[in-house]
């Protein structure tokens, strides 16, 4: 399996997911490899064994990823390439490497190519050099695996140059697609072109939702009968609610993410400026921080309503249990949202959830209240009436508490474990 | 006649607001950055006040009464040094034994609340009238608004009060081809008196002193002498912020050498000093000056907008003065304090937007990073603040 981080040093929900995976699969009876570019030794082995891709010395391994290393240019990353990244991180990263100007880096053969394992700006060149590395590691290690798993386009390259390298057959782990990433005239084409010689190159495309099956086939043009969609789950074991003295008696309405186009800030914004002409004893919150944060700002202004609407910049650690506690209603007006698993924890903290259809969290959510992003009237709607009527806001917050707690990875492994077993038994 | 030059200096330390999270609302309401105003004001007491006011004592002495100078020092500021440097009070109090030094009113926390509301308007003119009083033994008489704010309507309110001088700024889209070195009357207010700010001059010494890249540098008393006895007019109006020596113009600029050199250099030169109100009354004004709406002495423009320019900015000032009905009613000292102290204008200059034209001016006094963080700090503690006010509402019915 290849991953770009695991827990506990991760930059957002990737490493997070594949830590589920492995552990889900391990109840399921299928044991793994997990490579991954940086490992800094702490992470949790008891459902997997780590490959730290760092320690391993450079093969000529493909012709297909020479090629494409050939052609990178090993330039900074100008665009927001990775949805899982603290942006704040990101654009000091980027930053930085502007200061410093271009990377001169080559590595030779027989040498040890020190990876981040960040989403900085030689992303590119990471993304390159893993792939020279992984299909090292899987011929080192032939003979102990059966299936190659690879995890969003960052890994893409590694996972083909262990297939054609081996012939083993490659399922390719789509958490997220460019098309979710921006809009279409602001694709990387970069991250397009790997993204879809891997779904290409792969025997399975495991999707986290229906609507990323979608773009798959529709956008990717993948033959939908190897695209499958396995969707997220979410491991709660050992985690306490936070109890937290509230300051403010109002009720309170929380955004959590990143402020960017394809959360749907804006349409948050006016669905609060609509309730707050219906009702005064609510504030709404706007935690996280993103390329659409100051204009969202000067939206809240324009509107009228900074003393009723607040922002908190980016949450660490603690902060976002503590937000949770905190709320009353939680909601992910997503234009596009791959899975989303805020949600989830939102509603695990008890917190009742409003989610655009748009997500494909929306799929699995029963217990959710469910809107179109776009529609500013019944999502101030909804909002108003988890606030207004208890009833309502008791059922949902009971009913989503159980929901989330069934959504567990051993049922979305053993599903993932029917993927690998199909292919198998192909062979 | 013989030409005559005023000196005034502008004191003010904003009551900086400490990082306050949305977390904090409803729970913690204290509000302020005491460490950083009580550094701030103690490194600028060092630098600033305490060097420049033993100068100007020295000059005053020297001069036996012919040098003269005039303060505006802001509440906000009078508290700072009660509490952090009353050393630098005591320095003010030994300027003000000479008679020389004429102390002038203003709001008491250098606010916006001449645009705003009347009644706060006065009750903050009073409040720092009461102040001068309490800390210097004398009593204002003439007036000068928060970053020298004049309207036609302003300076009538200030007049209501009692003041018969008031001080702005000589503003060219006020002037057109008048000059600001004569007194002018208020428009709608014959009886009070404008003295106009001669900002070329005065910033000369503010902003281009140390620079060297200005033809006319290095500048000397001599020279400044040299340029007032040529121009044309009555009265020289020298305006400018007090942290300009020492501060803004540093030590090795050579400012403190140009200061002390300065009394001499005019006097010589067969000119004289007045403070705002000897020239108020000493001259009679040339003409009424038309001001309908609000001027400042503030950046390019010389209007409201490094305060009000943008809905960040319009928002929060919409926000805090509508609280002013509520607070009317309630006599709660502690609110009181915390109003005026929100009040302060620097609150809305840091959310200023203006990056591009004076941006380095305003980015030079910011504490925050930029003007929407500045924006989200201020509303999360007007938040609690108003929360406040709304349980003392509540209580009190």
């Amino acid at each position: 399996m290849f991953g770009w981080e695991f827990p506990p040093h991760i930059a957002g929900g990737l490493g997070t997911a594949c830590e589920g995976i492995v552990k889900g699969l391990a109840y399921n009876g299928v044991e793994t490899l997990f490579v991954m570019p940086s490992a800094s030794g702490d992470e949790d082995q008891s459902a997997t064994t780590i490959i730290n891709a760092s320690d391993v010395e450079v093969r000529n391994v493909s012709s297909t990823v020479d090629e494409f290393i050939n052609k990178v240019k090993f330039m900074y990353v100008d665009s927001n390439l990775v949805p899982y990244v603290d942006p704040d991180e990101y654009f000091s990263a980027i930053e930085q490497m502007k200061k410093e100007g271009a990377l001169e880096t080559s590595v030779g053969f027989g040498q040890k190519f020190k990876f981040s394992g960040k989403y900085g700006a030689n992303l590119m060149e990471e993304v390159a050099r893993y792939a020279q590395v992984g299909g090292t590691i899987a011929m080192q290690h032939k003979d102990e695996f059966d299936v190659i798993h690879a995890h969003d386009w960052l890994t893409y390259l590694a996972g083909i140059a262990a297939k054609e390298l081996t012939g083993k057959p490659l399922v390719v782990h789509v958490h997220a697609t460019s098309y979710d990433r921006g809009d279409e005239k602001h694709i990387d084409t970069r991250v397009l072109d790997i993204e879809t010689r891997g779904m290409m190159a792969a025997d399975r495309v495991v999707t986290v939702s229906d609507l990323t099956r979608n773009i798959v086939i529709n956008k990717y043009k993948i033959d939908p009968s190897k695209v499958v969609t396995v969707h997220n789950a979410v491991d709660f074991s050992g985690r306490e609610n936070l109890e937290v003295e509230r300051g403010v008696k109002d009720k309170v309405v929380t955004f959590l993410g990143r402020i960017t186009f394809q959360k749907g800030p804006e349409y948050f914004i006016e669905a609060a400026a609509k309730v707050l002409k219906r009702t005064k004893n609510v504030r709404f919150v706007m935690a996280g921080s993103g390329d659409m944060m100051n204009r969202a700002i000067r939206q809240v202004a324009r509107l009228g309503i900074s003393d009723r609407f607040h922002f908190t910049g980016f949450l660490r650690g603690q902060d976002v249990q503590k937000m949770f506690a905190l709320s009353d209603v939680y909601i992910m007006p997503s234009v596009s949202e791959p899975f989303g698993i805020s949600p989830l924890e939102a509603m695990r903290s008890n917190v009742p959830s409003i989610i655009s259809f748009q997500s494909g969290a929306a799929e699995v959510l029963k217990y959710a209240l469910k809107v179109d992003f776009w529609d500013v009237d019944a999502m101030a709607d909804d909002i108003y009436a988890l606030l207004q009527y208890p009833a309502l806001a008791r059922f949902a917050t009971r009913q989503g508490f159980d929901e989330v707690n069934e959504l567990k990875w051993n049922g979305a492994t053993a599903k993932l474990k029917k993927v690998y077993e199909s292919l198998l038994n192909q062979q | 006649m013989k030409k005559s030059v005023c000196l005034y200096f502008q004191v003010h330390q904003p009551t900086r607001l400490r990082l306050y999270r949305f977390f904090d609302i409803g729970k913690e309401s204290h509000y302020y950055d005491d460490y950083t105003n009580r550094t701030i004001l103690k490194r600028i007491a060092t630098k600033c006040y305490l060097p420049m006011n033993e100068l100007l004592l020295k000059a005053i002495k020297e001069n036996e009464g012919n040098f003269k100078v005039a303060f505006s020092i802001s509440g906000s500021a009078l508290e700072q040094f009660d509490r952090y440097a009353p050393e630098v009070l005591d320095s003010f109090r030994a300027l003000a034994a000479t008679g020389c030094v004429e102390f002038l009113c203003e709001t008491y926390y250098h606010s916006l609340a001449s645009v705003a509301s009347e009644a706060e308007f006065n009750h903050q003119v009073l409040k720092h009238k009461q102040a001068i009083e309490h800390y210097f033994g004398v009593t204002p008489v003439a007036f000068r608004n928060t970053e020298l704010i004049y309207s036609d309507a302003i300076g009538k309110m200030a007049h209501k009060l009692g003041f018969k001088t008031i001080l702005t700024e000589g503003a060219r889209h006020i002037l057109g081809q008048r000059s600001p070195n004569y007194v002018y009357t208020n428009d709608i207010c014959e009886r009070q008196k404008v003295l106009l700010r001669d900002y070329a001059l005065s910033d000369d010494i503010a902003f281009r002193f140390s620079n060297k890249a200005w033809c006319e540098y290095p500048l000397t008393a001599d020279k400044f002498a040299g340029w007032i006895k040529a121009k044309e007019g009555e009265i020289f109006n020298l305006f400018m912020d007090y942290e300009t020596f020492g501060e803004h113009q540093s030590a090795d600029s050579g400012i403190f050498d140009f200061m002390a050199a300065l009394p001499k250099a005019i006097l010589d030169a067969g000119m004289k000093f007045q403070n705002p109100t000897e020239t108020a009354s000493k001259h009679k004004a040339v003409a009424s000056l038309s001001v309908p709406d609000p001027i400042s002495w503030a950046d390019e423009e010389r209007d409201l907008t490094a305060w009000l320019g943008n809905e960040l900015q319009q928002d929060a000032f919409n926000k805090l003065y509508g609280l002013q009905e509520k607070l009317s009613i309630l006599d709660d000292a502690s609110l009181w304090v915390d109003y005026g102290h929100l009040q302060e204008s620097d609150h809305l200059y840091y959310m200023c937007t203006k990056f591009f034209s004076d941006g380095e001016i305003h980015q030079r006094f910011n504490p925050y990073n930029t003007p929407y963080e500045a924006f989200i700090n201020y509303m999360n503690v007007l938040s609690d603040f108003i929360i406040r006010v709304n349980n003392a509402i509540a209580e009190k019915q």
